[in-house]
Parts: C-alpha cells; sequence; structure tokens
C-alpha cells in the first residue's frame, strides 16, 4: 500500500502542474474547456490526496511498522485516540495534512464560485494548484511519509508523551485549516490582480472562507493555550515562543483584512492596503509552518533540525516577490472610489484598528526574528524575552480593545459628536460604576494596566449590550415578540452584525482573563514529605501520601508509570482532594538497564486542578525518584535477562516501595484568577464567528439588491 | 489650509509617529536583549542566554536546587549550572536547553523559571545517532 500511497503523491503533484497551466492556458486564450478542465483537476488533486491521506491514517491504525513513519510515531501500546492523531505528530504526515486540506478547501470554493467570478477563478485556480504543487514537491522529493523501512520493527518508538493530550492533537490541523483558508483569499486577490478586476467581487466571493480560516486559525492557537495551560507542567498559557508567535501573526493581519476589506466593500477605499494585507497574512501563514519545520529559531515546539528549510524559503521568496511585483504594476487599477469624509467615522477608526493590528504583529515579527536579525547587525545572536514582548504587546492590546466598541456605534462616512455622545452617555456611566466598584471592592489598582484594561473591556460589553437591547426593544415595539425571541430574530436577520458584536464580546471577555490572570496570579514552588503543608493565596495545601499506579493511567494516554500525590486543598470552608502525578514512559535506549529503561524515559506532568470562574486552583507534582535509585540500578543488574513476568513484578516492588518510604517531592501550586474566562471569551467569540459565516438566503438576496442600490446611487451622484 | 496640504501633513505626521515607534522598537530590543553563548564563550560579569547540551551524569538536586552541567553543542567545554524553579518536561541529559542567568565565580546562576529545553525526539529520526 505504501507503493499506492507514494503514487498518490506523484499523481498528485503532476495533477496540481496539470491544473495551474490549464488554467492558465485557459485564461489566455480564453477558451472555457481548459479552464474547466484545470479546475476538475483540483477536484482530482483533492481526492487523491484524500487517499494518501486515508493510506497513511489505515498504517497507523494497524500499527504497520513498514512504514517508517509509524514505527517513528506511533506504537502498538499507544491508545486508539492517539494513533488516529500520530499522523500529523510527524514531519511528513503534518505535510501531507496541510496539503490535503489545502486540496479539499481549493475545491470547495471552486465548486462554489464555478459559475460566478468567471475571470478570477481561472488564475485563482492556478494560484492554488502551484501552493498545492510546492506542498507534493516536498513530500515526494524530500520527506516521503510513505518511506519504508527494509528491516520492519517489531515495536514503534511511540507517540512523544507530551503530546498526549486531547487539546493537542485537535490543535494542529485547526490551525492547518486556518493557514490553508487563508491561501484562499490570498488566491483571489492575485487573480483579481492579474485579471485587473480589483472591486469587491473577490473579496465577497472569500469573506466566509476567510472568516472560517481566521475562526480555525483563533481557535487553533487558543487550544495551544490550553494544553500549554493544562499539560506542560509550568502553570502559563502563553509564554513568547517563536511557534507560538508564529501562528499569532496571519491571525492578527488576517484579523485587520476581516475589517478593512469591509471598508472596501461599502466605500470602495484601501484596495492596495486589502491586497497587501492578503498577501501579508498568507506569507506569514507559510512563514509559520516555515519556523515549526527549520529548526533556525530555538523553540520548544519545533520540529528538528530538517531538509526541508532553503526549500520553503525560496517558495516564500517567490510568493513575496510575486505579490510586491502585481501590486505594484496594478496601483493604477487600485485607486480608492472615495475618500475619508471625517475622522469620526466608522472608516476612519477601522483604519486606525488595522494600524494597531498591523504594528503589534510587526513587534511580534521583530521580537520572533531579533536572534536572525541581532546577529546580522551586530555579529552576536541576542534574543528578548516574554518582559519585551509583555511591554510593547500590553499597550497595543489595550488600545485594541479600546477600539472595539467602534464598529457596532459609528456609522460609516460622518458620525456627528452630539449622535455620539447619546450614544455613549449610558456605557459610560456603566463603566464609571464598574471603575468605582473595582477600586472599592478589589485589589485591581494594584496593576494600572489591568485596570485599565478592565475598564475598557466594561466599555465595549455594555455599548454591544445596548446595542442588543436598543435593537431587540425596535422589534418588540413593532412585532410584540418576547425578549429572548425578539433578540434571537435580531440576530438571525442581521448575522454578519451581531455575529461580528459577539465576537467583540468574546475578545473582551478573553482579554479580561489575560489581565487578571496574568496581573494577579499567585504561585509557589515547594519541596514537602507527607504531612507537610503550605498555603499560597487563600488555599491551605496538605501532602497526605504518595500514589504510584502501575498501568491504566486517568488521561488514557498509555503510560506504563505514574508517581503522584493525594493532596487536601482546604480554601474558606471548602476542603477538596486533588491528584496530580508524573507519568513515566518507557525508554528504547539501549544504554539504559532492562528496569531502569521504565523510569528514566520521557515524563509528563499532569497537571490536577479546580477550575472555576472566579479562579482555578493548579496543581502539579515532580516526584523525586533519588531514593529508588540504588534499588533500580540493582534491579538492572539481577534482572536484566529475566522474563518479562518477573520483570514486571520487579518494576511493581519498586513502585510499592516509592509508596511506602516516599522522598519528599516538589510541588507547584498556582491561583489563577478568571483565568476560565480566556476559554469562555474563545467560545463567545467561536459563536459569533458561526453566526456571521452562517448563509442566510435572506441575507444574500439583501445583499445583491443593496449592491445595486449602491451602485445605483453612485452613477447618480457622479452624473 | 486646502485639501491637499492638509494630505499631505497627516501623511508626514502618520510616517513621523511611524518612525518614532519603530526606533522605540529597535531600542528597547537591544536594551533588553540579552546574548546567546555557549560554554565555552561566557565571560563573567554579563547576562547570557546559554545553550548547550546537558552533560551525562550531571544532574544532581539539592533541595530546591537543580545542579547540572552544560556543555557546547558539538565540543567538550562545559560549565556547571545553578538552576531553580520549573524543570520542563522534557529536561534529559544529553538534551539541548537554553537557560537565562549570570556566571558568578566559574558557575553560571540562572534566573529562576528561564530554563527551556529542545525537544528534538519530537520529530526527528535520529535521536539514538546524535
Amino acid at each position: 500500500m505504501a507503493g499506492v500511497g507514494s503514487a498518490c503523491l506523484t499523481i498528485g503533484l503532476f495533477t496540481a502542474l496539470y491544473a495551474v497551466g490549464a488554467s492558465l492556458f485557459g485564461a489566455r486564450t480564453g477558451r472555457r474547456e481548459w479552464v474547466d478542465s484545470g479546475r476538475r483537476a483540483v477536484y482530482c488533486l483533492a481526492a487523491l490526496c484524500v487517499g494518501a491521506f486515508a493510506i497513511l491514517e489505515s498504517a497507523f491504525l494497524r500499527s504497520d511498522f513498514s512504514y517508517a513513519l509509524v514505527a517513528e510515531g506511533s506504537s502498538t501500546s499507544t491508545p486508539t485516540f492517539y494513533k488516529v492523531t500520530a499522523v500529523w505528530a510527524t514531519q511528513d504526515g503534518s505535510l501531507l495534512l496541510w496539503a490535503t486540506l489545502l486540496a479539499l478547501f481549493a475545491g470547495a470554493v471552486l465548486f462554489l464560485t464555478r459559475r460566478t467570478l468567471r475571470d478570477i477563478a481561472p488564475y485563482a485556480t492556478a494560484v492554488l494548484g502551484a501552493v498545492a504543487a510546492f506542498f507534493l514537491l516536498l513530500m515526494v522529493g524530500w520527506e516521503n511519509p510513505f518511506d519504508t523501512l527494509a528491516v520492519v520493527p517489531s515495536e514503534g518508538a511511540g507517540l512523544n508523551p507530551l503530546l498526549r493530550h486531547p487539546a493537542m492533537m485537535i490543535h494542529p490541523p485547526m490551525l492547518y485549516t486556518g493557514y490553508v483558508g487563508f491561501s484562499i483569499p490570498f488566491a483571489f486577490a492575485i487573480g483579481a490582480l492579474m485579471t485587473r478586476r480589483t472591486g469587491a467581487d473577490w473579496i465577497r466571493a472569500t469573506r466566509r472562507f476567510t472568516l472560517v480560516a481566521w475562526t480555525f486559525l483563533g481557535t487553533g492557537i487558543l487550544l495551544g493555550a490550553l494544553w500549554s495551560y493544562s499539560e506542560l507542567g509550568w502553570g502559563g498559557y502563553w509564554a513568547w515562543d517563536p511557534v507560538e508567535n508564529a501562528s499569532l501573526m496571519p491571525w492578527l493581519v488576517g484579523t485587520a483584512f476581516l475589517h478593512s476589506i469591509m471598508v472596501q466593500e461599502k466605500r470602495g477605499m484601501l484596495k492596495v492596503w486589502n491586497v497587501s494585507l492578503i498577501c501579508a497574512t498568507f506569507t506569514l501563514a507559510l512563514l509559520g509552518t516555515f519556523l515549526v519545520r527549520s529548526g533556525i529559531l530555538d523553540s520548544i515546539h519545533a520540529f528538528g533540525a530538517s531538509t526541508i528549510g532553503v526549500q520553503f524559503l525560496v517558495f516564500i521568496g517567490c510568493v513575496i516577490a510575486l505579490s510586491a511585483v502585481l501590486v505594484i504594476s496594478r496601483l493604477p487599477y487600485l485607486r480608492s472610489e472615495a475618500r475619508l469624509d471625517s475622522l469620526l467615522s466608522r472608516e476612519a477608526f477601522f483604519l486606525l484598528n488595522n494600524l494597531v493590528l498591523v504594528a503589534l504583529a510587526l513587534v511580534i515579527l521583530w521580537g520572533t526574528f531579533f536572534p536572525l536579525i541581532s546577529e546580522a547587525i551586530t555579529g552576536t545572536e541576542q534574543t528578548v524575552g516574554p518582559p519585551w514582548f509583555d511591554r510593547l504587546a500590553t499597550p497595543l492590546a489595550i488600545v485594541l480593545v479600546l477600539l472595539a466598541w467602534v464598529g457596532p456605534v459609528l456609522a460609516w462616512r460622518r458620525v456627528t459628536p452630539a449622535a455620539l455622545v447619546r450614544v455613549l452617555l449610558a456605557p459610560l456611566a456603566a463603566t464609571a460604576v464598574v471603575l468605582a466598584a473595582l477600586l472599592a471592592l478589589t485589589d485591581a489598582r494594584d496593576s494600572v494596566p489591568s485596570l485599565i484594561m478592565f475598564c475598557f473591556v466594561a466599555f465595549l460589553l455594555s455599548v454591544v449590550g445596548q446595542e442588543f437591547w436598543r435593537g431587540a426593544r425596535a422589534r418588540r415595539t413593532m412585532t410584540g415578540e418576547s425578549w429572548p425571541r425578539a433578540l434571537a430574530r435580531l440576530t438571525g436577520r442581521n448575522r454578519r452584525r451581531y455575529g461580528g458584536y459577539l465576537v467583540h464580546v468574546g475578545i473582551g471577555v478573553l482579554f479580561l482573563g489575560v489581565a487578571a490572570s496574568s496581573a494577579f496570579l499567585q504561585q509557589r514552588d515547594v519541596r514537602l514529605s507527607p504531612g507537610q503543608s503550605f498555603s499560597v493565596g487563600d488555599y491551605d495545601v496538605e501532602y497526605v501520601r504518595p500514589t504510584a499506579r502501575l498501568g491504566g493511567d486517568r488521561g488514557g494516554t498509555g503510560a506504563p508509570i505514574a508517581f503522584g500525590a493525594v493532596m487536601r486543598v482546604k480554601n474558606g470552608d471548602r476542603t477538596f482532594t486533588l491528584r496530580p502525578s508524573r507519568n513515566y514512559y518507557a525508554t528504547a535506549d539501549p544504554a539504559k538497564g532492562a528496569i531502569s529503561r521504565f523510569f528514566e524515559g520521557e515524563a509528563t506532568s499532569e497537571v490536577d486542578m479546580r477550575w472555576g470562574l472566579r479562579r482555578d486552583f493548579w496543581l502539579a507534582v515532580r516526584p523525586d525518584l533519588v531514593s529508588l535509585q540504588k534499588p533500580i540500578a540493582r534491579a538492572d543488574r539481577e534482572f536484566s535477562d529475566s522474563p518479562s513476568d518477573v520483570q514486571a513484578i520487579v518494576i511493581s516492588t519498586l513502585t510499592q516501595l516509592y509508596r511506602e518510604k516516599p522522598p519528599p517531592a516538589t510541588f507547584r501550586a498556582i491561583v489563577s484568577p478568571l483565568v476560565a474566562w480566556i476559554w469562555i471569551g474563545g467560545a463567545i467569540v467561536l459563536l459569533g464567528a458561526l453566526v456571521a459565516a452562517w448563509p442566510s438566503p435572506e441575507a444574500r438576496l439583501r445583499r445583491v439588491r443593496s449592491l445595486y442600490k449602491a451602485r445605483l446611487g453612485r452613477e447618480l451622484t457622479r452624473a | 489650509m486646502d485639501p491637499a496640504r492638509k494630505r499631505k501633513l497627516r501623511l508626514v505626521l502618520a510616517l513621523g509617529v511611524a518612525v518614532l515607534l519603530a526606533s522605540a522598537l529597535v531600542y528597547t530590543s537591544f536594551s533588553a536583549s540579552s546574548e546567546a553563548a555557549k560554554p565555552s564563550e561566557l565571560q563573567p560579569g554579563r547576562a547570557y542566554e546559554l545553550t548547550g547540551k546537558v552533560v551525562h551524569n550531571s544532574i544532581r538536586r539539592d533541595g530546591e536546587q537543580l545542579h547540572f552541567r552544560v556543555r557546547d553543542r558539538d565540543g567538550t567545554e562545559s560549565v556547571p549550572v545553578t538552576y531553580s524553579g520549573t524543570v520542563p518536561d522534557p529536561f534529559r541529559e544529553g538534551r539541548e536547553v537554553i537557560v537565562s542567568g549570570e556566571l558568578e565565580r566559574g558557575t553560571f546562576v540562572a534566573e529562576r523559571d528561564s530554563l527551556v529545553t529542545k525537544c528534538p525526539s519530537k520529530f526527528t529520526k535520529d535521536e539514538q545517532s546524535s
């Protein structure tokens, strides 16, 4: 079957190249049949990629170790869920997933636009085909996921234990879907530039794909943060690691793009800016994919040194050059149809929000690549740490939240100051009340940036709340509907608008969680023996007894051994028990003894925590195996040649020894206020984005009519 | 003011702000950064980001403190490190680490919680051979 998979990739490469050639030829000569053929080649490519992916997936499920990839990333003892997901934990497999998602997305968008955008679509097909061809070339030429082993091992190395977390396994496909999704608007933007049809048609055709891509990328980033928080054993959710930054940059620029295309749709402005933004977004998405694979920057998450760094750089260079040449040569076609009427208008504030988002992305780009930049300038490699990022990103994030109320309230073209005051009076009053309450009842004054952030979030929420209330009240007056019904109808009839409001609410809530949990975090690292206790914040924590377990760990990760602790936590008059532990995975390293290999392989923290709306209590343990070292060494000498059931008894005795004579263990306890609101905010954003992206036939009809009206209006004013 | 001049003024203003922000970015990054160095390159009295591999059989725990040696990635020169705080899960002998701190009397005293372990085994094929 490996041969069939390889063949799928090779045929796929030629199919993609054919799609490029056929659609370009068809577009140049105006022969529709070639354009259609090019588009169908993309459908075919999607089928081939899905086929290849299915073959690889089934090899993982069957634990067929004749595949090098399966032997490297899976094992018979890996639980089924992680067998399925181990495919994209490997370099080659993740490239295949990228290509498959790209082909599926491309097929879907080309199918949906097959009757519209007849001029632009062939060029978009060519761009998408070229991107797919690049990824297939990488696999066919350098990183073939279907490489087989001459000698088939009896057991595989297993999935890296750190990745054995549900959030981690869903996170990469989410990110890739986001990255891949941004290639769709990019392809159509290139098509629009090629054909000089630089109106808003390409934006309208791909808007929904952009929104879906943005949503997936955002969800992926958030799942990564959740994984970091609940699996990595350090208790944080964001560390400004190069790979994290790499996923955030395209998301930020994509966010800017989503806002500024509205200005082009409604006012015909910012055309150069929009095409530049989408080219930048796609380039950053490629850069993100590249950073994880190249090993040029030190990161905990990176794939190790790899062979495809140069190819990626060449491809990214080509994308940048093509975009720049096209944008510059088409400048005469990208003139604005209107001018900014007033600084007090929605478009002016959108522009401002765009600048802040792009500035934030640039700051992150600069910081991420600072090791390379400083080496080029001064000759020594220097790095900037998380404090630098925090210092620069915090003010920009505060400004972003401050601007987030604008979309809902300000009208296009211009607003009179009097009208603005009327709308903002109630939210301002509400914010003042919140500020007073925060100062009187909480310690919020200890951190000025958080206090400012809290106030801005309160302001944002009250502005959006007022908008929902006003809309629903108007509906009630007209129709006599009940409040919930009026709200639902209101949202359903104006999905884009109210979905957008919901997204803003979610972002506000998310920043509330970030501000509170980063400014008011309490943390302690202690070393305890059973019976001892310590306190952190208002929590008293007692180390009751150690635990040691063989097989069947709670998380279902397939770890053979786990050492942990039973902890009694007291908070006021509430008492609860937490059981943090640490999983030990056997290593296949032949230098280790037969018994010690079970204790000296990879180990991962299994954090235990109490989630709460007000705060989380987070607890991790790092057992000290010093007292076991001598018995393990002796067991290594005496039982290395024993049958495996005898070894199992030895290991079970060793774990019992840990339970009976426990050495002190190290604990990290964290009290993190409002951190749950980060995930809740994320869920609200997801909901809002779904509402905004969900197609509604009514809205489509209305959009066509309003467009027609707008054009009529423009022509009338010109006449 | 006529609209053309007003636009020009706005452009100059915007460019001025952009230049100002860019120079702030450059300045803060160079002043806040610490130099990355191998064990053989360390000089006393400066903050560094030390990169290298953990020497075999050098990890020792002493209460809250963790002691180990880091050697050049492709060399034998090494330096003792004292560290406290969270130890990342993949930390192990032979692994590549990054840790920030300063050289004091021949020992690299690391900042709390600054240890980062690279995780080569995750995706590379030749971990055993290295």
